[in-house]
């Protein structure tokens, strides 16, 4: 096959190349050029889009022999990614930009352009597996190394999107990738992970947040609604933070009080007691199957965000019940979840296949506020 | 050039490949110990060296050989000539805070250009350009006469580098002069392809490089006046003129010097050549993509346009799409524009001449030299149609995601 492989100048996506390569397809290196300004995006150790990446993901190209290129797709980024990012949090919802980026970006905007201009797939450094089930189905399943594995960020793709991709990396454990890259002589072997949003350079969502939408002053109450103290921009708040809350005041039962709800028009933050944040369930839109939708009710498990913990629960699609007509998906958590915001991705996971995935919508409280 | 391995070279304007002459003087001094600056007789014999390389240099380019100041090229020749005038006629007269260049210089011009304006408080004034990349003297004249003694340089390059647009440089120099501005000209394209005489040009300083021409990557000469003072970049023992400091690369200027013979000898001919080749070129293009647009001045002539440079706007297109689909078939060309991190921006040229930022991303620079052969063009040719059409369809899915 001729093969995109995309490289952010991490050992991950040099290594996933150097696979495709040895699989013997005809694989071009493409480092995407996600920022309008280079230089204002996280450097080095930590992000994928500055310089020194650009550079890092051509010396991984030449020390495998392949052609590389940069594309530029600052302009899709900044329209599916970062302004939805911030469209996300002005409604009070949390997103994930990393799995908008796979879903707009890696996997529509990239393969698209792959597939235009004759490519038949794109490869990335993604941890995670496909499996091509008898019906035809591609599955995608869990990476052997649990620690690294990243299907829920690739929850989103769908079939089509799937039969372009490869992800050469899913059954190897990081060390072995690094061991690989270093044996293979690129440079970025010992490189760190990246970690956090590429877009924002010191990592302080809260202050890039209030950069670009000023200040939107709104109350800090308690589960009584007894106000606090005022705060600048409820988008400084995620559910389930206890750090720089700055309330002054101890409960008064003198535990440590916690992000419980974010009230996106009047900008009200409700904090309570660790116990108040447990959920118990869920309400989710615009789910994306991987293969056929479920029927009836779905024992499974889900996870709620990147890196976190598996849940068991039991899920039921409603067909037709969302507004426009989608689906809805109703998620009963048997193990309850803390720090659950609306915005979030549920992935849907039979054993180590995905099901599916959809955004969160509401939440509900084992104990009610 | 066709290599054994296929390949295609059609971005001469980058880079040339070194003649075998200059290549044979690179190995014949590289082989040789000597400091041109030493008094011993290996000094001596590598002085000679230089001196006979800069000797031939001058002549060619019609100025004397204490006008040539080596350098190590291009960037380096531009910085001193820009920053050096400024810096010393500043010095002289601290009214001469303006400069006055034009909208489509090279990088190795317009950011020492607006550097000198971020850093050092100069007042830059940009000449802008026609719909063919050349400037509007009127435009130039009424910028330096607005204030004339408040201009410390004026400058314009000879040939651009993405449209091959050949700039009036005997009208800038008149306008100049008549002020007594001391006037450059970054003539790195125009060098090896059209004639050129410093004496007789009236420029102040005027930048040539080794590389463009048959000689190495490295090696440049800023021609400067004996009279005009400029202030040096690099201090040092003063090799140069007490211009440039550094000591002086035997071996690069005597491939330098072999280039400039060879390609100054050998002018009339190659270019006749070229010219063919390009017409053929273009025509083909337009017979396979009827749409393409040819920018740039169509008249061929040392008043009008290089002869060994085709821009091309292919509507509906990105440059760099095209670009990586021929390079993928041994086939080189360039977007002609600058990159930052690799990214493909649009060109300043492009957008100065009235382009927009769409016509100017999907535009190719097609660049011929004295190995180009009708070979060449006609695998280029070969391979456009099925290009054309690929890259035309990422555009669409482009423009509908």
């Amino acid at each position: 096959m001729r093969v995109v492989a995309a490289m952010s100048g991490g050992v991950d996506s040099a290594v996933a190349a150097a696979r495709a390569v040895d699989a013997g397809h005809d694989v071009t290196g493409v480092h995407l050029a996600l920022s309008r300004n280079p230089r204002s995006y996280r450097s080095g150790a930590r992000g994928c889009c500055s310089i020194e990446d650009a550079g890092d993901a051509r010396r991984a190209a030449d020390a495998l022999g392949i052609p590389f290129y940069v594309w530029d797709m600052s302009e899709e980024f900044a329209d599916h990614v970062v302004d939805d990012f911030i469209a996300e949090y002005t409604a009070g919802r949390t997103p994930n930009p990393c799995l908008r980026c796979n879903e707009k970006i890696k996997f529509a905007a990239v393969l698209d352009r792959a597939l235009a201009l004759g490519f038949d797939a794109v490869a990335t450094g993604h941890y995670a597996q496909l499996e091509t089930a008898p019906d035809g189905t591609i599955e995608m399943h869990r990476a052997i190394d649990m620690g690294k594995d990243q299907s829920y960020v690739l929850g989103v793709l769908t079939q089509e999107q799937l039969a372009h991709s490869l992800f050469p990396l899913g059954d190897t454990t990081k060390d072995v990738v690094r061991a690989e890259a270093a044996a293979r002589g690129i440079q970025v072997a010992q490189k760190p992970d990246s970690h956090d949003i590429c877009f924002i350079p010191d990592g302080d969502n809260a202050g890039w947040l209030a950069e670009k939408l000023g200040p939107k002053p709104g109350a800090i109450v308690d589960e009584d609604g007894t106000v606090l103290r005022e705060h600048d921009g409820a988008y400084a708040f995620t559910i389930g933070q206890r750090r720089g809350l700055r309330l002054g005041v101890p409960a008064d039962d003198g535990k440590p009080r916690f992000v419980l709800d974010i009230e996106p028009v009047s900008g009200t933050v409700t904090v309570g007691s660790r116990e108040a944040l447990a959920v118990d369930a869920l309400a989710c839109l615009q789910p994306l199957w991987c293969g056929a939708a479920p029927t009836g009710t779905l024992d499974c498990t889900v996870q709620l965000r990147a890196h976190g913990d598996e849940h068991r629960a039991r899920v039921r699609v409603d067909p037709s019940t969302g507004s426009g007509g989608g689906s809805t998906v109703r998620v009963e958590l048997i193990d309850p979840a803390s720090g659950i915001a609306p915005g979030q991705a549920c992935v849907i996971y039979a054993g180590t296949r995905v099901v599916g995935s959809a955004t969160i919508s509401a939440t509900s409280r084992v104990r009610a506020a | 050039m066709n290599d054994l391995d296929g390949t295609v070279y059609l971005d001469h304007a980058a880079t040339t490949p070194m003649v075998p002459e200059a290549i044979a003087a690179m190995a014949e001094q590289m082989a040789i110990t000597g400091n041109a600056s030493s008094l011993h007789t290996s000094g001596r014999a590598a002085r000679r060296t230089v001196e006979e390389a800069r000797e031939l240099i001058a002549e060619r380019f019609g100025a004397r050989p204490s006008e040539v100041v080596f350098c190590s090229g291009g960037t380096e020749a531009n910085n001193l000539a820009i920053k050096g005038l400024y810096w010393s006629r500043l010095a002289q007269d601290s009214a001469r805070h303006r400069i006055v260049f034009s909208s489509i210089e090279h990088h190795a011009l317009l950011d020492p250009v607006t550097w000198l304006a971020k850093h050092e408080g100069a007042e830059v004034e940009m000449t802008p350009v026609d719909k063919q990349g050349r400037i509007l003297v009127d435009e130039l004249r009424a910028a330096v006469e607005r204030e004339p003694s408040s201009v410390s340089a004026v400058t314009t390059m000879w040939a651009n580098n993405e449209m091959g647009t050949i700039q009036p440089i005997s009208d800038v120099v008149e306008i100049a002069r008549a002020h007594d501005i001391p006037v450059h000209s970054d003539a790195v394209q125009a060098a090896g392809y059209l004639p050129l005489d410093f004496a007789a040009s009236g420029l102040d300083a005027m930048t040539v490089t080794a590389h463009k021409l048959g000689g190495p990557v490295g090696v440049g000469a800023l021609m400067i006046g004996r009279e005009i003072d400029a202030t040096p970049l690099l201090h040092g023992g003063g090799q140069e003129r007490d211009l440039r400091s550094g000591t002086v690369s035997v071996a690069l200027i005597a491939a330098f010097a072999a280039a400039v013979e060879v390609s100054v000898s050998r002018q009339a001919e190659t270019v006749a050549r070229i010219e063919g080749l390009r017409r053929r070129l273009l025509e083909g293009i337009v017979r396979t993509v009827p749409d393409a647009i040819i920018n740039g001045d169509p008249q061929p002539g040392s008043d009008h346009r290089l002869p060994n440079i085709a821009h091309v706007t292919f509507p509906g297109c990105e440059g760099d799409a095209m670009l990586m689909l021929l390079d993928a078939q041994g086939i080189e060309c360039s977007t002609g524009s600058a990159c930052a991190a690799g990214v493909p921006q649009p060109s300043h040229v492009l957008l100065a001449m009235g382009y927009d930022d769409t016509a100017a991303r999907g535009s190719l620079r097609f660049s011929l030299g004295h190995t180009s052969t009708q070979n060449d063009v006609d695998r280029l040719l070969e391979a456009l149609p099925a290009v054309h059409q690929r890259a035309q369809r990422a555009s669409l899915v482009r423009a509908g995601s």
